[in-house]
């Protein structure tokens, strides 16, 4: 079962919720934790994983043979990013720019272009206790995250049996690296507060994840006694389940801000984690 | 010769913009018979990569010089690469830098 972690709203508590449901699920079969959370891969701070495989995150991103070349500015036409000008002669091309779709190398007539990997990121594997780790981190001053999502799952979902449990740990937001890193779930978690931000967001979310990527959805409320009843009635409106509730807690938020995970400092949450686990995979294998 | 004015409206007298990329459109001013032609900034509603399209616009219109504010780094590296020389207009009038460029003169 692969279940994502996903909010609209950052800072809900996607990572609280991802590492608890790891460290739950521990010595009930494999369990991975997929740090897909590349802008702010923060999982490893709870989790503490020794690191035994290391990745390059690329794009691939053309590069120009002045010899070939008789610049004839097709490859800037094509380019949808902006990212070739041409200017008479050779095009400039900025890799800042390229989202290594290969429509200038597929375009260009002279075969003139061919590609190079360009690093934008750096992948992770190794384990922690009997969780198996994986992290995607986006190199500072690169934009495209949602490649190096792609290289890490497609790099560690391969990798372990059927049964086994995974976690990802997705990008808050509702765009292109947070469909990346949910769209292989077979349900998403979506952890939203009790708040007018948290119910914007979730509403959100659950336009992105539910209805366009069709996916089931549960939801996480943090912070659950704050706020007010908005998430909950919208929840019962759109028939939504709330599978559990974190209450806000300063001796949670002392825990965490100690990297200590909310199943070590509060044991009691890892019997509710694991019901919340049993739960999702008696639906998901209905 | 072609001319560009980054511009907030559609002829001399709007004022022209502090920024280069995100200019709502670029007025063509042909410096000899005086036309103004004005040509929407398709960088202006750009998500990513402003600089560069707004730039290719002005190389494609064939422009000699470009009147306007701060430049990107990209842009400036387009406009540089096809020879369109760049010049900071920082508040002076644009008729009076157009006739600057007319006469030889570096504006503004």
């Amino acid at each position: 079962m692969i279940v994502a972690v996903a909010s609209g709203k950052g800072g809900t508590g996607k990572t609280t919720v991802a590492v608890s449901l790891a460290l739950a699920a521990r010595g009930e079969g494999p369990v991975r934790l997929l740090d897909s959370d590349a802008e702010a891969p923060n999982a490893a701070l709870f989790l503490r994983p020794g690191i035994e495989d290391r990745r390059d995150a690329v794009v691939l991103v053309p590069e120009v043979d002045p010899d070939l070349c008789d610049g004839c500015g097709q490859c800037a036409e094509a380019c949808q990013y902006h990212a070739i000008a041409a200017v008479g002669g050779p095009p400039i091309v900025f890799p800042g720019l390229c989202h290594g779709c290969g429509s200038c190398v597929f375009v260009c007539p002279q075969d003139a272009l061919h590609e190079r990997p360009e690093i934008i990121g750096r992948l992770r594997a190794g384990r922690a206790g009997g969780i198996e780790f994986g992290e995607a981190r986006l190199d500072v001053g690169r934009a495209l995250a949602t490649p190096v999502i792609r290289q890490l799952l497609e790099w560690r979902l391969g990798a372990v049996s059927a049964d086994a449990l995974t976690v990802i740990d997705a990008p808050p937001g509702t765009a292109c690296a947070t469909m990346e890193a949910v769209r292989r779930a077979d349900v998403v978690l979506l952890v939203t507060e009790p708040t007018p931000y948290g119910l914007h967001d979730l509403e959100l979310s659950v336009a992105v994840v539910r209805d366009a990527l069709g996916l089931p959805v549960r939801i996480v409320v943090n912070r659950a006694d704050q706020g007010d009843d908005g998430v909950d009635r919208y929840c019962a409106r759109e028939d939504l389940p709330v599978l559990l509730r974190i209450p806000f807690d300063r001796r949670i938020a002392a825990a965490l801000a100690e990297g200590t995970p909310l199943v070590t400092a509060f044991p009691e949450y890892e019997d509710r984690f694991r019901v919340l686990l049993d739960g999702l995979a008696a639906e998901v294998a209905a | 010769m072609k001319v560009v004015v980054t511009s907030t409206g559609y002829d001399l007298d709007a004022p022209p913009t502090e920024v280069f990329g995100r200019c709502p459109r670029f007025l063509f001013v042909d410096t000899d018979s005086g036309d103004v032609t004005a040509v929407e900034n398709p960088g202006a509603s750009a998500d990513r990569g402003a600089g560069v399209q707004a730039a290719q616009v002005v190389v494609d219109g064939g422009a000699e010089a470009v009147l306007t504010g701060r430049v990107g780094p990209r842009a400036m590296e387009v406009l540089e690469r096809a020879g369109v020389r760049v010049h900071e207009l920082g508040g002076a009038d644009p008729r009076t830098a157009i006739e600057k460029l007319r006469h030889g003169e570096s504006p503004p």
